[in-house]
């Protein structure tokens, strides 16, 4: 666990689309860090330049809905804007009773030849979905593709 | 969880516990081996406690685990006491396929094969971010959704003949644009008339071995080295966002407390919201229909262009693998309406049944079976016995055994692509990393697949075909 915890995600095996889980000493490193995860099946974010600025605002009934909605953000801007997604600044959660909302800035590129895109993720699924704290969070994610 | 053995091709989960009914396994010895390995039995059993299920929650030859409801999985649902759900159809509604008979042989093409499939490959737009090259206006958008393929038809892509064969006409008519979002309709814009990627492709095909002559000859498919084109892909984004939109909503209406699976989240079909989702569900159904027909109307100009003639190129037919749809089935001796969800299924009619266009009224529903990249694909028929084995339902291809992360490890793209090479088949891709993910090894034995269903009954083989040219997404 702690050899994990290192890490900021890990692809699991998953027959027939893609599953990840996500470690974050908190809830916002988390998320951030399921973001470069979905971002990680379909390209390497590492090598995008983060030169274009999303600002993403979500919110959820819970958790879960949350976390579905933010990476649906990534999607979303892959398909509308051929935006892929290099780094996340300033994520911010918060939470009033049952309404969790989330602030983030998606920072990346567009679409050209410098980028290989490998993967299509089509949604993000509560399949086998998984909010764990056990010091830290860890978030177990699986998309469609 | 008990699983009991009724022939060699069907197990049967009995009712148990919550379930309202049981679940049915359509699967020979070797297939339910792969079927155990996942999580398949469980989602199927989890569909059989859903509210208004009729009869058996069913599972198809080539079922995997989907999320919520199993992909291969068929449930129909009273249209009264039941339910609509997204996750029932699956994230690329009316993901499907599309077949194409031609007049050539082997021999006519072989000389052109590599530069038919170049010029597909230029002509048709495929891959990941890979927008269309028509730039559609949102009302063009709104017209299509309503549409359907009859859209695309008004427009010059193709005949009234191909509408007359794909099923639904090309166009489901409770289709509503208004019950689809911004964001769908914005994910669908740059997307018409695009192949995707993931498991979408486009294949020049070659007749291999007919084994129902008559229902073949029905189907303009004479003989062995008749040259077809097959076409697989879907809805694009703005299904899936028609999925992740309604779900969402779903929870928010419905709430979440008692389902096994969230992704099982549903509403009443009568509902208001089930009824918005049915309406957007069957936009999405339109705007994939009109997706197809586009694209086989580029691949005739192709063939036109480098053989010199389209002559003989009629379409054979366009079936869904994932939708939902309201449907006739008798149900304890008394034939009413249902609404019957297919996820990663086929509809399989067999004869006389109103859906299916008169041509093939006397013969049976074209069931078209796409194998993995590189491998057979089938061509069979729909039954009678079908309607009451699995509403009227058959498998809807090879069905994935590997993951993705797995296969890409194992495999690579342009190895993939020489081994072809020497079996006489050209490949063409936007990226050899998704190749590799698709590497036919990853999936189950669509022959296996195949010899179930027509052993079983719910969809018998008419033909087996090969590929001489594979263009990947």
């Amino acid at each position: 666990m702690r050899a994990a915890a290192m890490k900021k995600y890990e692809i699991l095996p998953h027959t027939a689309d893609g599953k990840f889980r996500a470690y974050g000493r908190t809830l916002e490193e988390a998320f951030e860090h399921a973001a470069l995860a979905t971002a990680s099946l379909m390209w390497d974010w590492s090598k995008v330049e983060p030169k274009v600025a999303w600002g993403v605002q979500v919110s959820g009934r819970d958790r879960e809905q949350l976390l579905v909605k933010f990476l649906g953000e990534i999607v979303y801007l892959l398909d509308t804007r051929q935006f892929l997604l290099a780094a996340v600044k300033d994520l911010r959660i918060s939470q009033a009773g049952d309404a969790w909302s989330l602030e983030a800035e998606l920072l990346g590129d567009v679409i050209s030849d410098l980028y290989e895109i490998f993967g299509d993720v089509k949604a993000v699924t509560y399949s086998d979905m998984k909010i764990e704290e056990c010091g830290g969070f860890v978030l177990q994610v699986v998309v469609d593709m | 969880m008990e699983l009991r053995r009724i022939d060699d091709n069907t197990w049967e989960i009995p009712k148990q516990g919550e379930m309202r009914v049981p679940a049915l396994i359509y699967a020979s010895a070797k297939l339910l081996a792969d079927v155990k390995r996942d999580m398949t039995l469980g989602q199927a059993r989890n569909v059989a406690c859903l509210p208004g299920i009729q009869r058996m929650s069913y599972v198809m030859p080539d079922a995997h685990q989907g999320y919520g409801f199993p992909i291969g999985g068929v449930a129909a649902f009273d249209l009264d006491e039941g339910i609509i759900s997204p996750g029932g159809v699956g994230y690329d509604i009316n993901c499907g396929v599309r077949l194409l008979r031609t007049d050539y042989t082997e021999n006519d093409i072989a000389a052109r094969r590599k530069e038919l499939l170049s010029e597909i490959f230029k002509e048709v737009p495929a891959g990941v971010g890979k927008g269309g090259v028509t730039k559609l206006s949102r009302a063009v958008l709104k017209d299509i959704l309503v549409k359907g393929a009859g859209w695309a038809v008004e427009n010059g892509y193709g005949t009234n003949e191909d509408l007359e064969r794909t099923e639904e006409y090309g166009r489901m008519k409770d289709a509503d644009w208004a019950s689809v979002s911004d964001r769908a309709m914005e994910r669908g814009i740059p997307q018409l008339g695009t192949l995707g990627a993931g498991n979408h492709f486009l294949e020049i095909q070659k007749v291999q071995e007919i084994f129902d002559l008559p229902a073949a000859a029905a189907f303009g498919i004479r003989g062995e080295g008749q040259i077809l084109v097959m076409i697989h892909c879907g809805s694009r984004g703005l299904g899936h966002q028609v999925a992740t939109d309604y779900i969402e909503l779903m929870e928010n209406t419905f709430g979440i407390q008692g389902l096994p699976d969230r992704e099982l989240v549903h509403a009443p079909f009568r509902s208001e919201l089930g009824q918005r989702y049915y309406r957007a569900m069957c936009a999405a159904v339109n705007y994939a229909f009109a997706n197809r027909q586009m694209i086989a109307h580029w691949v005739r100009d192709v063939f036109a262009k480098v053989l010199g003639s389209a002559k003989g190129m009629r379409q054979v037919y366009d079936v869904c693998h994932n939708v939902a749809k309201v449907e006739k089935h008798a149900v304890g001796g008394q034939v009413r309406d249902l609404c019957i969800h297919r996820k990663g299924a086929t509809r399989s009619f067999g004869p006389g049944r109103p859906e299916i266009p008169e041509a093939y009224r006397s013969a049976g529903q074209p069931v078209i079976i796409p194998g993995s990249m590189g491998t057979s694909s089938y061509i069979l028929v729909g039954t009678t016995e079908a309607e009451e084995l699995s509403f009227g339902s058959t498998a809807h291809g090879a069905g994935r055994v590997m993951s993705r992360h797995e296969a890409l490890r194992r495999f690579r793209g342009e190895r993939i692509r020489d081994d072809l090479a020497k079996r006489g088949i050209e490949l063409k891709s936007t990226n050899w990393k998704g190749v590799a993910e698709e590497a036919s090894a990853a999936y189950k034995d669509v022959d296996e697949v195949v010899r179930v269903s027509h052993e079983v009954g719910i969809g018998r083989l008419v033909a087996k075909v090969v590929p001489v040219g594979v263009m990947k997404g």
